[in-house]
């Protein structure tokens, strides 16, 4: 090959590798709205500029309380029941000791040492697992809640070794062999292999105007509100009792708040 | 100089026959995981992370560790490596294929990999290992492949490749500070969260990797004759004792964090790693424990001078490769997985379909490895650069 | 030409192999419709047919980013100023209710086989 085409062609690759990369950038920056209406948000919709949680804990008498929450919960949004540690959780339960491993003592009372206590995504404000998230498929709503598009999750679950609460599960077999044929939500979606889910704080039902599925089914148990409002429940809820929050020394600021 | 991969003797054709059959056989267990996701795994909600993310990380450390000479080469003029540096950095070549394989076989939805380039997220640090690795394949393919055939029509590489050169020394370290990033800026998961993570992974990167590129050179010695030269290969064991050194001291430092603060969270993984849960062994102890001992009797051989030149070297390198790929390539995951996050234990081993296509990412690299250093060899014997 | 028959060859080879599509499409039927069938109780979708046939995956695309990120999960459409809640599985399937005649005919006729429904439940489970 001469001197001159061996130029020519070095000089056309470049071109074309400049234009292409050009176009695509082009292509990054300006996108369009393709729908020619509008979009809103829903009238019914309840909003918030910060939504917290808190569990009176106080009210609940042992797990048997609190398993028609757990019923509503995964029965809205089909949680599947998978028999193995491959297994998927929104709302659970387990002992003091693994829920506030930092504040374990000997000697605490039998009570509290028996109790069963619910665990869900604590909606940090400050969440490892948005930081981490290679893809932005998991992110931190205006209101505050950390929510999934399950779409462009791809499964790399380093979201999962990110979350110190343990709050994520992954979808290490398909949901749709431990859910029943006909969807016990079919309303809802299911989800597929081989990606991360987890608790949404119903943003769905807000949306809706409705409460979280397991706000409603604790019958005032738990309570719901803007933590931002100074009138809100949770706000008096907090202002007038004891309450505790997981792992609070790593800074993550959890949403969910436990009256002991 | 592709024309170097079609002659060669009937073993040379019986490896690659042999090193295609096991990827085709691990490729079905992979179409197996595709089908079925990654519950056909021994990983699960508590350790998420398992067999494929740990050889991630120590591949990325072998990848990095062509640096330990590149950079006495390039930086310090130390002409004995010449000979050798094609083949570090064509190992690091193999090296970075197998670890963007480990990853890609260890994502539940692989199809939608490229979302990490179409959404690109700056606040992920698996967005700048993915930039990081890409760049340092394509550094080394560059660089290797043109000094290459420099040599082969036996002239000066272009003066363009200096600047690449010298980017892909600090890009070496660049990459294995990513990884160690990875893990060490989670909160919550004691083992990760040290700052000494990225210089630990650095210095295990640096002893084991050359370590794995002398015991091939070694084996290459056996089937063809070249020879990398006695000063170079003397050069090379004292970096790669000097880096072990390290690495072992690194790791006394963490220990020594742990144990005397008493801090719970610090010592546990350790205590699991090393004695099990409630007096029970894991399997990993055994393994923990086994890795001491070869990490010792790796030092054992090469500390002396007399010893370290002598005979003994490959059993002092696969001593060392093996204590080191425990270290990183099984402990670092276990124990940073366990305890979990309630403080409990959940135990996790691979299954025998994880350890399949684990083998076949590595029949992949070592794949890949052959065929770029017959090109190489090839080339050395032709101009006469095969032995002194 | 070194090997000048060899080669030759190839190259007639790998023509008529690249071209085969178009030559077997010659033997097939007319492309006239992939005859999906309409809902019927339902007159007016929520813009133009033209624009949905083009455009309405990526329309999902948009509504579940407005939806799931930015919490517009209300849709007024240009059209007529009707208002639709953004839901795939809720809105869209409430009328298109026959996903054999209607999503599934299009999409095979074109070779495409978007994996929407293994999350989002199909109507009537039609299978």
């Amino acid at each position: 090959m001469n001197t001159s085409r061996r130029n020519f062609l070095k000089v056309a690759g470049l071109s074309a590798f400049a234009l292409t990369s050009g176009m695509a950038a082009l292509g990054g920056t300006a996108q369009a709205q393709i729908a020619p209406g509008r979009y809103e948000k829903g009238a019914k919709a309840l909003t918030a500029k910060r939504w917290a949680m808190v569990i009176d804990t106080r009210k609940f008498n042992g797990p048997e309380d609190y398993k028609p929450l757990i019923e509503a919960c995964h029965k809205v949004h089909n949680v599947p029941d998978i028999p193995t540690d491959q297994n998927i959780k929104w709302f659970w339960l387990d002992k003091y000791q693994h829920v506030f491993p930092d504040d374990m003592n000997p000697h605490l009372n039998e009570r509290t040492k028996k109790a069963s206590f619910p665990l869900l995504c604590n909606h940090c404000t400050n969440p490892p697992c948005v930081r981490v998230c290679p893809t932005q498929a998991t992110y931190k709503m205006a209101d505050g809640i950390i929510a999934m598009d399950y779409h462009r999750c791809i499964g790399c679950r380093f979201c999962m070794a990110g979350c110190p609460y343990g709050a994520r599960s992954f979808n290490f077999v398909d949901p749709r062999k431990y859910l029943p044929a006909e969807a016990p939500n079919p309303a809802y979606p299911t989800r597929m292999i081989g990606v991360v889910e987890k608790c949404t704080f119903c943003a769905e039902r807000l949306a809706e105007g409705k409460m979280p599925a397991c706000v409603e089914a604790s019958g005032g148990k738990i309570l719901f509100g803007d933590l931002e409002d100074p009138n809100s429940t949770v706000r008096q809820a907090l202002a007038a009792n004891f309450s505790i929050r997981r792992k609070p020394n790593l800074g993550t600021q959890p949403g969910v708040y436990y009256l002991i | 100089m592709l024309e170097k991969l079609l002659t060669g003797s009937k073993t040379y054709y019986l490896w690659l026959l042999f090193l295609l059959v096991l990827i085709a056989g691990c490729g079905l267990v992979y179409l197996n995981q595709l089908q079925e996701g990654l519950g056909i795994t021994g990983m699960n909600r508590d350790v998420s992370w398992g067999l494929y993310i740990s050889q991630f990380t120590y591949f990325v450390g072998v990848a990095a560790s062509a640096v330990m000479l590149v950079l006495p080469a390039y930086f310090h003029h130390y002409k004995k490596f010449k000979r050798m540096i094609i083949f570090g950095e064509f190992m690091a070549v193999s090296a970075v294929v197998m670890c963007a394989l480990f990853i890609v076989v260890d994502l539940g939805q692989p199809q939608r990999m490229l979302n990490v380039m179409l959404h690109p997220t700056p606040n992920s640090v698996m967005f700048y290992d993915m930039l990081v690795l890409i760049g340092y394949l394509g550094l080394n393919i560059i660089i290797g492949w043109v000094t290459l055939e420099a040599e082969r029509h036996e002239i000066d590489p272009p003066k363009w490749i200096k600047p690449l050169i010298y980017i892909s020394i600090l890009w070496a370290f660049s990459i294995h500070t990513v990884t160690a990033f990875l893990y060490a800026g989670i909160p919550g998961r004691h083992y990760w969260l040290t700052a000494i993570m990225a210089a630990r992974f650095l210095s295990s990167a640096f002893c084991s990797g050359p370590a794995i590129l002398l015991l091939l050179i070694f084996l290459v010695r056996r089937l063809t004759g070249f020879d990398p030269g006695r000063d170079a290969v003397k050069t090379l064991t004292t970096i790669i004792l000097y880096a072990m050194c390290i690495n072992v001291f690194f790791y006394l430092l963490e220990i020594f964090t742990a144990f005397y603060s008493q801090i719970p969270g610090h010592m546990e993984p350790m205590l699991y790693l090393f004695s099990g849960h409630h007096g029970e062994w894991g399997w990993v102890s055994y393994w923990m424990w086994a890795a001491v001992v070869m990490a010792i009797g790796s030092l054992v051989i090469l500390i002396p001078p007399q010893w370290r030149t002598g005979p003994l070297l490959p059993l002092a390198l696969v001593l060392l490769v093996a204590a080191s790929w425990i270290d990183k390539g099984l402990g670092l995951l276990i124990g940073g997985f366990t305890p979990n996050m309630y403080e409990a234990i959940t135990p996790y081993a691979p299954t025998c379909k994880e350890i399949a296509v684990a083998l076949g990412v590595y029949a992949v690299g070592a794949l890949v490895l052959s065929l770029l250093w017959k090109i190489a060899l090839g080339v050395k014997k032709e101009v006469g650069h095969f032995s002194d | 030409m070194y090997n000048a028959k060899a080669v030759i060859a190839g190259i007639v080879i790998f023509v008529v192999l690249a071209s085969s599509p178009f030559w077997l499409g010659y033997r097939g039927k007319n492309y006239t419709s992939t005859g999906v069938v309409l809902p019927k109780d339902e007159k007016s979708c929520i813009e133009d047919t033209e624009f949905m046939r083009a455009q309405h995956m990526r329309l999902l695309n948009e509504w579940r980013d407005e939806a799931l990120r930015n919490e517009n999960r209300v849709y007024v459409s240009a059209k007529d100023g009707r208002k639709w809640t953004i839901s795939l599985q809720n809105t869209c399937v409430k009328c298109h209710n026959n996903y054999q005649e209607f999503c599934e005919k299009c999409h095979v006729a074109n070779s495409v086989y978007p994996y929407c429904w293994t999350c989002h439940i199909i109507p009537t489970e039609g299978k």
